[in-house]
């Protein structure tokens, strides 16, 4: 209030001055104003002066260059290069910073900021409300995407530096859930900077890092749908609030070791078992070259998990589980470009086996409780391939396998078929830019009782800020 | 429990021993800078790039083999201006190596101590691949790589202040040669001069502001996409069939021959690969026969004609 009232004073004041001292004053000012012009124009003739000497200093250089002179000769530099040649730095202004332009402005500390759009339009020969995998319950968010068209999740992530030692990542999907609009929490994380000796810690909400897919957003699966045991195993994605320690070894290649301990309280742990850290997972990757062309990544890795009244299955009668649950993954990655230029061809071939052991015990809405010790495996294998720029082409093969469980369990969701669930996917996509993704996906799925042949469509789109891509 | 610590860890006992010892470990984005960083260093810099050049520096994967190199690096040495955004910044986070982040003596942005040309009124992904903060392809001006030379000396001295005159050393005997390497460039170039090309990307907008050349057209369309036909056809009728459109049709080593031949079959153009860094012509052997070699290619085209 106050800053605005002295404005409009001064406002006054301006608008009042030529009207009312203008004539008094007006012989004083005039001689004030001549005297003021013409010590300028004595110091502009000046300046000039010396410009023109310089200029004709650059333009007619000595003797022998002169006769070249006349014609166009490769711009030098302003000044005539003096021995030793010495370089003028240019002033630095740093680009790979979170804060890269004008510092004047409070929203130059906003965070990078995305947004990727996602929708989808499936067909199916059987609802695929009713899916389900025989003696392989599904859990967390896995599961076939609605028939129709839909919208898959609309992802929103904002990253950036804390401060020097820190920085964060926060990844909010929104979905739609049973026609409601529901914000998720997929990541919030803080991670440290400057640990020595290729230490890293991560506290928060993360993707747990393992197997290859685990930790890779919805936005760059090579595939519309998680492999089957992804979606058995890990419930599509397993993620889960907690602290990941992260090692990267001093060795000549790469070899990282990665240690979480997690709360436990989704897919699949469950229940927050064991005082609130119900999870553990321990695992290694290491990888190279193989000449200029041709890179690999071999990862292994264990979750151990207490779980405690998980849900699985049905969502309205869903199974519970109480006990422990041991999963191992390993997983290797080979991806060929043609001297590494993956912009023109590009392929690569992927497969990860898991294999799962649960001991404790079953509830099931129809039946007594009952005691449960099984192993179960899955595997998949898959390859895409890019023979052209913009286009994809890929294929996938899943297949599980397990132990048949005592016949108590007959006729209950844990039971499985006679053959092992299969399914085949091929896939095709187009991406005008590395923004846009436009993709044809069939299914070919013997995993149910009665096979099913997939159709499905999806785009994805980003804008913003886009993070690099891991291998 | 046991044996999960023999599984994990044992790899780990085998390999110690094989870690190298060196004063200054560069990573180098591109080949350009690692070259550089040779030339300054000498005996005392154990330098590797990211790239070579036949690769496309915007477009390769964070691979695990580069990881574990930044990992162990004291000096990361790139173009930057976004030209790596895809995959340097991963690269940087991944390898838990606090010497090195931006903001630290250990990151050096080549692009950072130069003048950038190309800076974009607006930013708008319609119009493309852009890069906010100008060209990214500062190496094709020599002068650009001396001032780059000066920045990475300090650079080293200061991470290695023990040798810090050694890097001196190396510094002002670098620029020496490199400042009589460029006037007799210069002296060679003069009658390129005015002359027009036609490029693939824009990814010599400083050799042409060096040698005075003016870019009429490039082949993508908009940077970052590659050459459609529709876009070949409204240059060729721009540019005409009897050769006087421009004076050349150049492209890097890694970008496809398909288009720029097209081209110089319909307009009579003359089409040339020139190096676009060290390695990428069997002359450009250093950063001098790289700059040798690009007037060996532009003066022959000239002679040529």
């Amino acid at each position: 209030m106050i800053v605005r009232s002295r404005h409009l004073l001064l406002a006054c004041v301006l608008l009042m001055s030529p009207s009312a001292f203008a004539q008094q004053d007006q012989d004083a000012e005039l001689k004030a104003l001549r005297e003021e012009v013409r010590q300028m124009r004595q110091e502009y003739e000046a300046r000039i002066a010396d410009l023109e000497a310089r200029l004709d200093a650059t333009e007619n250089p000595p003797a022998e260059t002169r006769s070249l002179a006349a014609e166009p000769a490769p711009k030098l530099e302003a000044e005539p290069e003096t021995e030793p040649y010495d370089p003028k730095p240019y002033e630095p202004e740093p680009v790979y910073s979170a804060q890269t332009v004008s510092v004047a402005r409070d929203s130059s500390f906003n965070p990078a900021i995305g947004v990727t759009f996602q929708g989808q339009a499936w067909s199916y020969e059987h609802d695929p409300e009713d899916y389900m995998i025989p003696g392989f319950p599904l859990g967390g968010e896995a599961g076939p995407a609605p028939e129709g068209l839909s919208l898959a999740e609309t992802e929103i992530t904002m990253s950036a530096n804390v401060d020097d030692k820190f920085t964060a990542m926060l990844t909010v999907p929104i979905v739609i859930e049973d026609g409601d609009v529901v914000v998720e929490l997929e990541e919030a994380w803080v991670e440290t900077l400057a640990l020595p000796g290729g230490l890293a810690l991560r506290m928060g909400r993360f993707f747990a890092d393992i197997g290859y897919l685990n930790n890779r957003h919805f936005h760059s699966w090579d595939f519309a749908d998680q492999p089957l045991a992804y979606q058995v195993f890990l419930g599509n994605q397993y993620i889960d609030d907690g602290l990941q320690l992260r090692w990267l070894a001093p060795t000549d290649f790469y070899l990282e070791f990665i240690g979480e301990v997690l709360r436990g309280d989704r897919y699949p742990a469950g229940g927050a078992a064991n005082s609130g850290v119900g999870s553990t997972t321990l695992g290694f990757k290491t990888g190279g070259d193989v000449g200029i062309s041709n890179s690999w990544l071999f990862g292994f890795s264990w979750l151990s998990a207490d779980a405690d009244e998980r849900e699985s299955g049905d969502e309205d009668e869903p199974l519970l589980f109480t006990g422990d649950t041991d999963l191992y993954i390993a997983d290797f990655v080979w991806k060929w470009a043609p001297n590494g230029n993956s912009r023109q061809q590009n392929f690569t071939f992927q497969a990860e086996y898991m294999w799962r052991n649960e001991s404790g015990f079953y509830q099931l809405p129809s039946v007594e409780d009952g005691p449960w010790d099984y192993d179960q495996s899955g595997w998949y294998a898959q390859a895409v391939y890019q023979p052209f720029p913009r286009w994809r082409f890929g294929v996938r093969y899943d297949r599980l396998s397990g132990d048949t469980p005592d016949m108590i369990w007959a006729g209950t969701p844990l039971y499985p078929l006679g053959d092992d669930p299969t399914r085949y996917s091929w896939m095709v996509d187009w991406s005008n830019s590395e923004f846009s993704r436009l993709r044809f996906q069939y299914n070919h799925d013997s995993a149910t009782e009665m096979t099913d042949n997939q159709f499905g469509l999806q785009y994805i789109f980003s804008i913003g800020a886009h993070g690099a891509h891991t291998f | 429990m046991q044996k999960i610590i023999r599984v994990f860890l044992l790899p780990v006992l085998f390999l110690l021993p094989v870690m190298a010892e060196a004063d200054i470990r560069v990573f180098a984005c591109e080949p350009e800078w690692s070259a550089l960083a040779e030339e300054i260093g000498g005996e005392l810099v154990t330098a590797t790039s990211a790239t070579h050049a036949l690769q496309d520096p915007h477009y390769v994967e964070a691979r695990p083999s580069l990881i574990s190199k930044v990992r162990k690096a004291d000096l990361v040495v790139c173009s930057g201006a976004q030209l790596e955004i895809g995959w340097l910044p991963m690269l940087l986070s991944k390898s838990n190596n606090p010497r090195v982040l931006p903001g630290k003596e250990g990151f050096l942005e080549a692009s950072s101590v130069v003048q950038r040309l190309g800076i974009p009124d607006s930013i708008d992904r319609a119009q493309g691949d852009m890069h906010p903060q100008g060209n990214p392809h500062i190496q094709m001006n020599p002068h650009n790589i001396a001032r780059v030379a000066r920045a990475m000396g300090d650079r080293m001295a200061q991470i290695d202040p023990e040798n810090a005159q050694s890097y001196a050393r190396g510094t002002t005997d670098f620029l020496e040669r490199w400042g009589e390497a460029v006037s007799g460039w210069e002296s060679r170039a003069r009658p390129l001069a005015g002359k027009r090309v036609v490029c693939h990307h824009q990814s010599w907008i400083y050799l042409e502001d060096w040698l005075q050349l003016e870019e009429v057209a490039t082949l993508e369309p908009v940077p970052g996409i590659p050459p459609t036909a529709s876009h070949l056809s409204a240059l060729l009728s721009e540019l005409g069939t009897d050769g006087s459109g421009a004076d050349a049709i150049i492209r890097a080593p890694f970008q496809s021959a398909k288009a720029s031949e097209w081209l110089q079959d319909r307009t009579g153009i003359p089409a040339v690969m020139l190096p676009l860094t060290v390695g990428g012509s069997e002359a450009a052997t250093s950063l001098f026969g790289l700059f040798d070699d690009v007037l060996d290619r532009l003066l022959a085209l000239q002679a040529g004609s």
